[in-house]
């Protein structure tokens, strides 16, 4: 994996910012997840289950990424930006896959209803506003951005 | 991951991360029991330190797959990390998710 990311894949790295591509492979969907959850934990008053929970987040939204690429054809990168603000941390997962509708994903039945088990897939944007305090989807034919922020605990308590 | 059988339930003990990379081995895995004509199988996820959504989808196919064929599945899931995944997603409504691989096989 390590000869595929060259210099040129850390576009940008400043104090609080950090940003980078990576192939648009699912090999690389751990890789993406444990950079964000490392620089996240240089904001101490970020609670290490938060950071957890945004390192799911973020390997929810570079999968989808991934398989947008893959529906679409297309093999570019996928680009992650860390902003790391006094009481936030934000991530931006930017693809160019063919993008979609949010109205366009199915909604799934009760979990004891019996057609629930006919959906194996559809928890991903679910799960990522569920685990983080924002999130945000824009998505067109030119692909989708995700932004997922997670508060610091000071904020949190604040409410 | 590797399979044992013990009594009426066949255990399939996962380790790793079942996520896009991790969840299709697994599902290659349930897809040779069930041909292998085991339907009533325990997913032991003791080893598994994280579950993505697309891990989720490998245990609900795996779920619907023996549930065709009159069969089960029980899940052994002790480490909190995994279980807050399963209870987001409200899937402890579909799976009682047992601490122990005794407890799995004992309730009926």
């Amino acid at each position: 994996m390590s000869a595929e990311l060259t210099s040129d894949d850390l576009v940008e790295s400043t104090p609080g910012r950090l940003s980078f591509e990576i192939p648009a492979r699912t090999d690389f969907v751990s890789f993406a997840r444990v950079v964000i959850a490392s620089a996240a934990e240089l904001r101490p008053d970020i609670a290490p289950e938060r950071i957890e929970d945004l390192k799911l987040a973020v390997s929810e939204a570079v999968t989808n990424a991934i398989n947008a690429h893959s529906r679409a054809g297309r093999g570019d990168r996928i680009r992650l930006e860390c902003h790391l603000a006094e009481d936030e941390i934000t991530v931006v997962i930017q693809d160019h896959g063919g993008g979609f509708s949010t109205g366009d994903v199915p909604s799934l039945p009760e979990p004891d209803h019996p057609d629930r088990l006919l959906h194996e897939s559809g928890l991903g944007l679910h799960l990522m506003s569920m685990l983080t305090d924002e999130s945000e989807v824009s998505s067109d034919d030119d692909g989708t951005d995700v932004k997922l922020v997670v508060y610091s605990s000071r904020r949190r308590r604040r409410g | 991951m590797h399979a044992h059988t013990t009594g009426d339930w066949r255990v399939l003990t996962v380790v790793g991360e079942l996520d896009v990379v991790g969840a299709p081995e697994l599902r290659q895995h349930v897809l040779r029991e069930v041909a292998g004509g085991h339907h009533h199988l325990v997913l032991d996820l003791t080893g598994v330190a994280y579950i993505d959504s697309f891990g989720l989808g490998v245990v609900i196919g795996a779920l619907k797959r023996v549930r065709l064929l009159d069969g089960d599945l029980r899940l052994v899931v002790p480490e909190a990390r995994v279980r807050r995944v399963f209870e987001i997603c409200e899937l402890d409504r579909v799976f009682t998710l047992h601490r122990e691989l005794d407890q799995a096989m004992l309730v009926s």
